[in-house]
């Protein structure tokens, strides 16, 4: 599978025909930055955008961040330009949107291959994901998942499921708790991302924080966000704790002195370091560092 | 002559003028000698007068120059009343020397320029159809454009020589006891008008409200007061307020006040008992926000916070987290209210605030400022004044004053739509490089070279990128490129002093 472990907790939406957010997108800390092309621009803009963003790619620096567009559905007359377009201008990612089956993404990764041939990019260097927002979708999460090396992850998209499942959104969440947990089983059986849904009410803090503490409890890489305020709300609840790094910093040293020592079995305190253990000490020293709780060579910053 | 900052200035300026070329930011010790008003003697009975016209006859000549404060700023209706009664009495060659014009004045300056009522003006800035006539030559006489301690400064050695001040107060009794705190139109502070008052030959109050005998506190005192003129309303209370008054939503400016925020935290200026300026718009209520957290986080508090004034430093002062605050003047009805209630509000003439000819200034003391711009160039020099097609469209307000503070922060976007902010060399200098010491942007700070010990302390914070400005400029001009140089004629329209008086630089005309 082509996800390589980076971090993906925020994954910003941005609205592809609107040069002052798509020229500021790279200012605020997002792991992975989603310029839409599909339900933010009107059929009367499409092709604008779609010029905008290819330009934008071209001149605009975005740091480290994940470059990821949403092209719009293979049912439409723009889909095919789309995927020739953000191929030729070298995104990271197409996100395909109301993926319901692996056929779709097959479909897709037929036309990304012959976009990176046409254009001269290496083949297979176009990331695909699926954003999942019908039942159907969710029945076949698996094998979307799982429909090619280029998947780096699927999305839960939770209007257009709720709608699909004759309910709508609900504080509590209940209503998506099936759906979060098959898109997180097969992206974690798949061993891809797993991105939660926006969350629209920018004035409800609260309830931001209590469904981002939620998807993080249950497993998910990040969530898509709709508003730059919301990545450091995200980022504050995926910090570790002082404990974690602390711990964490103990077992990376146990590898290390392992290393050193030429033994395959690493201990800590008496006890065997399993593999488990070591994943997730490297996790979360990344999320320490990606939340500057330590210095450049790894020790905490007391605040 | 080129001035310390490779401005220059013309030499028939300078000899018109009689004035020295800037130097540099260090005032020293010179000795110098300030002047005192006229008095006319009086035991109150004649101070009354009926109507603006009544006073204006009585008190204004041909050739005098006439001062106003900007306390009431949008909502102002004293300036255009006197203004009207002045034009149409058809006085001649006045200078005009407010502490700084908003809009609501530019249409009848305009009309009494054109009438040659108006022939010089002095001003903390000016905007709109005003700044665009003045940049278009309609003046014959450069206007001269000085920070609020350098007019205060110019007032008390002579250089500004009021003949007559008019200034609209919110309240006031019959001998002319006043201050800014009671009234339909309270503004708070009357800090810039204060040095009017004590230094005008002539001082004519107008008020909306009259008060009982002895109307205490007294801001402006009966000693210093000729004539009282009792109108039906000086200013509109929803117009007194200026800028942002609640936190921003704009993402790119929040983001902009917590690097801000971070920048002072990571200083070694952050102790307990620092001082700050942050000044108005919503992103430095923004500031204020995060330093409030931050003060809360490192249990630290704040001596004083200076300068015009916001409600959330208020807040500050009433959670304890400031010990006093300084105010020169009070940007929104909240700070304005509670000035009469709270004794450790302290109300500062500008003098006091920011004079640099004083025996010691507030600015003097100040730890960290934060300040805006319209441009900032790769010498770190500032400009808050002309616009990027050259227009006058700015003010001085206490920008050089405050940038005396130890840590002078500049905040602003690398880019404003299609304008790069940070630039090769700025339209105008008006606060010189050697006074600022960050610069805060978006994509990150950029540390004055001649700072090591910002250098040192701010080099290694996580998140918080540093670029020389240099590079910031680069990226800049790499978003939006590099426009067609601005087409000025050779006559100058402007002059901008610094704080001491000495010119770092000119304004010319534009070119259409």
């Amino acid at each position: 599978m082509a996800a390589e472990e980076r971090l993906r907790r925020t994954m910003m939406f941005v609205p592809g025909n609107n040069p002052a957010m798509i020229k500021d997108a790279g200012i605020f800390g997002a792991d992975s930055i989603m310029f839409d092309l599909e339900d933010a621009v009107s059929l009367a803009e499409k092709d604008a955008a779609r010029y905008l963003i290819y330009e934008a790619l071209q001149t605009v620096d975005y740091g480290d961040a994940e470059l990821v567009v949403r092209i719009n559905g293979l049912d439409t007359p723009f889909y095919q330009n789309d995927i020739k377009a953000m191929v030729k201008a070298g995104i990271d990612v197409i996100r395909l949107p109301k993926v319901e089956s692996a056929e779709m993404i097959h479909t897709l990764e037929t036309l990304v291959a012959e976009a990176e041939q046409t254009f001269g990019r290496e083949i297979g260097t176009t990331h695909l994901m699926a954003a999942i927002e019908s039942a159907r979708g969710v029945v076949n999460a698996n094998e979307i998942a799982q429909a090619s090396d280029r998947m780096i992850g699927i999305a839960l998209s939770a209007e257009d499921y709720t709608t699909d499942m004759k309910t709508h959104r609900y504080p509590d969440g209940q209503e998506l708790l099936y759906a979060r947990n098959v898109i997180l089983h097969a992206a974690r059986a798949a061993g891809i991302a797993a991105f939660d849904t926006v969350f629209t009410d920018l004035n409800d803090e609260a309830g931001f924080y209590r469904e981002t503490e939620l998807i993080h409890q249950l497993g998910f890489d990040g969530k898509s966000l709709i508003n730059p305020r919301q990545i450091d709300m995200v980022n504050q609840v995926y910090q570790p704790t002082q404990k974690e790094i602390l711990t964490a910093q103990n077992v990376i040293a146990a590898i290390e002195a392992a290393r050193q020592k030429g033994s395959g079995v690493i201990a800590m305190n008496g006890q065997m370091v399993d593999r488990p253990v070591v994943l997730r000490a490297e996790r979360v020293m990344r999320l320490a560092k990606a939340n500057h709780l330590v210095d450049s060579e790894g020790n905490y910053i007391e605040k | 002559m080129k001035n310390k900052v490779a401005r220059d200035i013309p030499d028939d300026i300078l000899a018109a003028t009689q004035r020295q070329v800037f130097n540099g930011v260090d005032y020293g010790h010179p000795v110098t000698q300030r002047v005192a008003p006229k008095v006319r003697a009086t035991t109150g009975g004649d101070k009354i007068v009926a109507s603006i016209d009544e006073v204006v006859t009585k008190t204004v000549a041909d050739g005098m120059t006439i001062s106003f404060h900007h306390h009431f700023r949008e909502g102002d209706y004293v300036f255009n009343q006197v203004m009207r009664s002045i034009i149409d009495h058809g006085y001649q060659n006045l200078t005009l020397a407010p502490s700084s014009l908003t809009n609501v004045m530019n249409d009848i300056v305009v009309e009494a320029i054109q009438k040659g009522v108006v022939t010089n003006i002095t001003s903390s800035g000016m905007r709109g159809t005003l700044g665009d006539a003045v940049s278009h030559g309609l003046l014959a006489q450069p206007v001269i454009f000085r920070s609020h301690g350098n007019r205060a400064r110019a007032i008390e050695h002579g250089e500004i020589k009021i003949d007559v001040a008019f200034l609209g107060v919110p309240n006031a009794d019959d001998m002319g006891n006043a201050n800014g705190m009671d009234g339909d139109a309270a503004f708070g502070s009357l800090g810039y008008a204060l040095i009017d008052a004590q230094y005008a030959d002539t001082l004519v109050l107008i008020t909306d409200t009259m008060k009982p005998y002895p109307n205490t506190p007294a801001s402006i005192k009966q000693t210093q007061v000729d004539y009282i003129v009792k109108v039906d309303a000086v200013g509109d209370p929803e117009k007194i307020g200026s800028g942002a008054t609640r936190f921003t939503k704009d993402p790119k400016e929040l983001k902009i006040a917590k690097t801000v925020n971070d920048v002072i935290v990571n200083s070694a200026y952050f102790k307990d008992g620092f001082s700050f300026q942050t000044g108005s718009g919503g992103a430095a209520l923004a500031v204020t926000r995060f330093l409030r957290q931050a003060m809360l986080d490192h249990q630290i508090k704040a001596s004083f916070a200076l300068g015009g004034i916001t409600k959330p430093t208020i807040d500050l002062l009433n959670e304890g987290l400031v010990a006093r605050v300084m105010d020169v003047q009070d940007f929104d009805k909240g700070a304005a209210a509670s000035m009469k209630g709270n004794r450790d509000q302290q109300e500062i003439d500008a003098s006091w605030y920011a004079d640099p000819a004083n025996k010691g200034a507030m600015v003097d003391k100040l730890d960290v400022a934060i300040l805006s711009a319209l441009e900032v160039d790769t010498h770190f020099n500032v400009n808050v004044m002309s616009g990027s097609d050259g227009i006058i469209r700015g003010a001085i307000g206490g920008h050089q004053d405050a940038a005396m503070a130890k840590l002078t922060i500049i905040s602003a976007p690398l880019v404003r739509g299609r304008i790069a902010t940070i630039v090769p060399d700025v339209t105008t200098v008006i606060t010189p490089g050697d006074a600022i010491d960050v610069v805060v942007t978006e994509v990150g700070i950029a540390i004055n070279p001649k700072r090591h010990d910002l250098i040192d302390q701010l080099s290694n914070v996580p998140g918080l990128p540093v670029y020389t400005i240099e590079a910031l400029q680069q990226k800049a001009e790499a978003i939006v490129g590099k426009p067609k140089p601005l087409a000025f004629t050779d006559r100058v329209v402007a002059l901008a002093e610094y704080r001491d008086g000495t010119l770092i630089d000119v304004i010319k005309a534009v070119k259409d």
